[in-house]
């Protein structure tokens, strides 16, 4: 069996955080990635992100995903594709199918930033090809180049909702209109803005009542909700669509964690079921890890923090080294990002999350 | 079915869009960014210190409307694609509008464009007058229109 001080399961913008910060201190670190491309989402987010300098504002996904995975190789990161961990037993052994190849790898530490995945929404129809989640209608037009649909509707005016709009008009799409449950759009205005400014209509208080089409959509049947959601059929109406895609949030990616034995809570503003970590970022199994999204759906630039932060602690623990300072500034970088109306609630829930590990870990 | 409406009051309403006297003075940033989004990008690119947002970041960035020169820097750099440099004086009758453009097809100068209000709506012919390159600013094209002055406050997009 294969021996190695730091497994880290996930390289997104966290694992490659991560991964990085590790090889700077010195240690053996495996980063392994079920993709055929590290990077995770942030080759297909060809949008400018917000921030502030430090959190590198003003620069597009693609080209932090290109920073970061040069980074990682200049640090010589030893890094598996097509890799896919399945399992972590007793000592840290993680079972892991490479290249279709059952390998077992005995870890002193382990880092799992394995992301988040989009949430389904049930309606009649929406099985029918035509229906797809609006991160996998992105990847396919910003990593593969193929539009799924010309004609196009998007549920959910999250960021995700807005943002892939915007890029299915950039990659020659005409969407038709993006609809919301709620009174008011959830994501930020300024994305809501530039798909208005080019037409694309963004229907509030309602939703869908039917993907329409024998083999593929045809169309989509939307209508109004009153104030307790409950669908106005008799206000129904069939828009024109050959695509329905589906932004109505994240969850946690954690089944491995789960697996592992480490202990859960729910928090509605990190997406759902989330791992107790510390401050450190290390859940209630010692020597595992957590980092981005997986641990708390947020964004990117958290995620990397928390991926150098989980990083940082994983050589504290392999080497005995102190790194306070560092962690500090990290934590502080952080914080400094989960403020605003969309941020504070972020922060609060991540800070329970923290008091519960070390209430639930005295029993 | 009830549609979101961008107003542009609530843009006014924040108190740094430019003043009616600064904004037909000539070239001048409009910013129409409103949450509390932590963010500072259009602070940090003007090389007049013209824009404050400040601590904390998530603070609505503040136009010193007087340090402005609408230089156009701000523009690029703004991840929400929400600033833009009116220049009320292009000539006697009408103002242009520079907008960061991220489509292809660019237009080409002197193009015949048709020029769209904050919510899509077709207000009135246009001209392209100039266009920085997508390669000057890691992709982000700028493209100045032309229209007639009276539209100042409405016109924030075209189409082609």
């Amino acid at each position: 069996m294969e021996e190695k001080e730091l497994v880290i399961i996930g390289g997104g913008p966290a694992g490659l955080c991560a991964a990085i910060e590790a090889r700077k201190k010195g240690i053996e670190v495996l980063l392994i990635d079920e993709n055929l491309r590290p990077g995770g989402q942030l080759f297909k987010q060809i949008h400018r992100f917000f921030g502030s300098q430090e959190h590198m504002a003003g620069v597009r996904g693609i080209t932090i995903g290109e920073k970061l995975l040069n980074s990682a190789i200049e640090y010589r990161t030893e890094i598996w594709l097509n890799s896919i961990a399945y399992g972590i037993f007793k000592d840290r052994i993680i079972g892991i199918v490479r290249d279709g190849k059952n390998v077992l790898v005995k870890a002193k530490a382990v880092i799992i930033a394995t992301g988040a995945i989009e949430n389904p929404l049930a309606f009649r129809g929406w099985t029918l090809p035509g229906v797809m989640g609006a991160g996998a209608c992105q990847t396919m037009i910003n990593i593969h180049r193929v539009l799924p649909g010309k004609k196009v509707l998007m549920i959910g005016s999250g960021n995700v909702g807005l943002i892939v709009s915007y890029q299915l008009l950039q990659a020659g799409a005409d969407v038709k209109g993006v609809i919301e449950i709620m009174p008011q759009i959830g994501g930020y205005l300024v994305h809501a803005a530039k798909i208005k400014r080019y037409g694309v209509p963004v229907f509030l208080s309602s939703t869908i009542v039917e993907a329409e089409g024998k083999t593929e959509v045809e169309g989509a049947t939307i209508c109004p909700v009153d104030q307790s959601f409950k669908p106005l059929l008799k206000k129904k109406k069939t828009i024109d669509v050959d695509l329905i895609c589906i932004a109505v949030g994240l969850s946690p990616l954690n089944e491995i964690l789960y697996q592992a034995g480490c202990l859960f809570t729910y928090q509605p503003y990190l997406g759902g079921t989330v791992a107790l970590h510390n401050e450190n970022m290390e859940t209630t199994v010692e020597g595992i890890f957590v980092a981005g999204d997986c641990s708390g759906v947020e964004e990117a630039s958290t995620a990397m923090e928390e991926g150098k932060l989980a990083g940082i602690s994983a050589v504290e623990k392999l080497k005995r080294e102190k790194y306070d300072e560092e962690k500090q500034e990290i934590r502080k970088r952080l914080n400094d990002f989960r403020i605003g109306t969309f941020g504070e609630k972020r922060r609060i829930a991540k800070e329970q999350l923290v008091k519960e590990y070390y209430e639930r870990i005295k029993n | 079915m009830k549609e979101l409406r961008i107003d542009e009051r609530i843009y006014r309403k924040m108190g740094s869009y430019p003043s009616e006297e600064r904004l037909k003075k000539g070239p001048v940033a409009i910013i129409e960014c409103v949450e509390d989004i932590p963010c500072n990008p259009c602070e940090t690119v003007c090389p007049r210190k013209a824009i404050k947002v400040g601590f904390p970041i998530t603070n609505v960035p503040e136009l010193n409307e007087e340090k402005c020169t609408g230089c156009g820097k701000c523009i690029a750099i703004c991840p929400g694609l929400a600033i833009f440099v009116l220049n009320y004086n292009f000539n006697e009758n009408l103002a242009s509008l520079t907008i960061p453009y991220e489509f292809l097809p660019l237009p080409q100068v002197d193009e015949k464009i048709k020029c769209l209000d904050r919510n899509g709506n077709y207000v009135c012919k246009g001209e392209i007058v100039k266009l920085v390159p997508p390669e000057k600013n890691n992709r982000t094209c700028l493209i100045t229109f032309s229209f007639p002055r009276k539209y100042y406050n409405v016109i924030r997009s075209f189409k082609k």
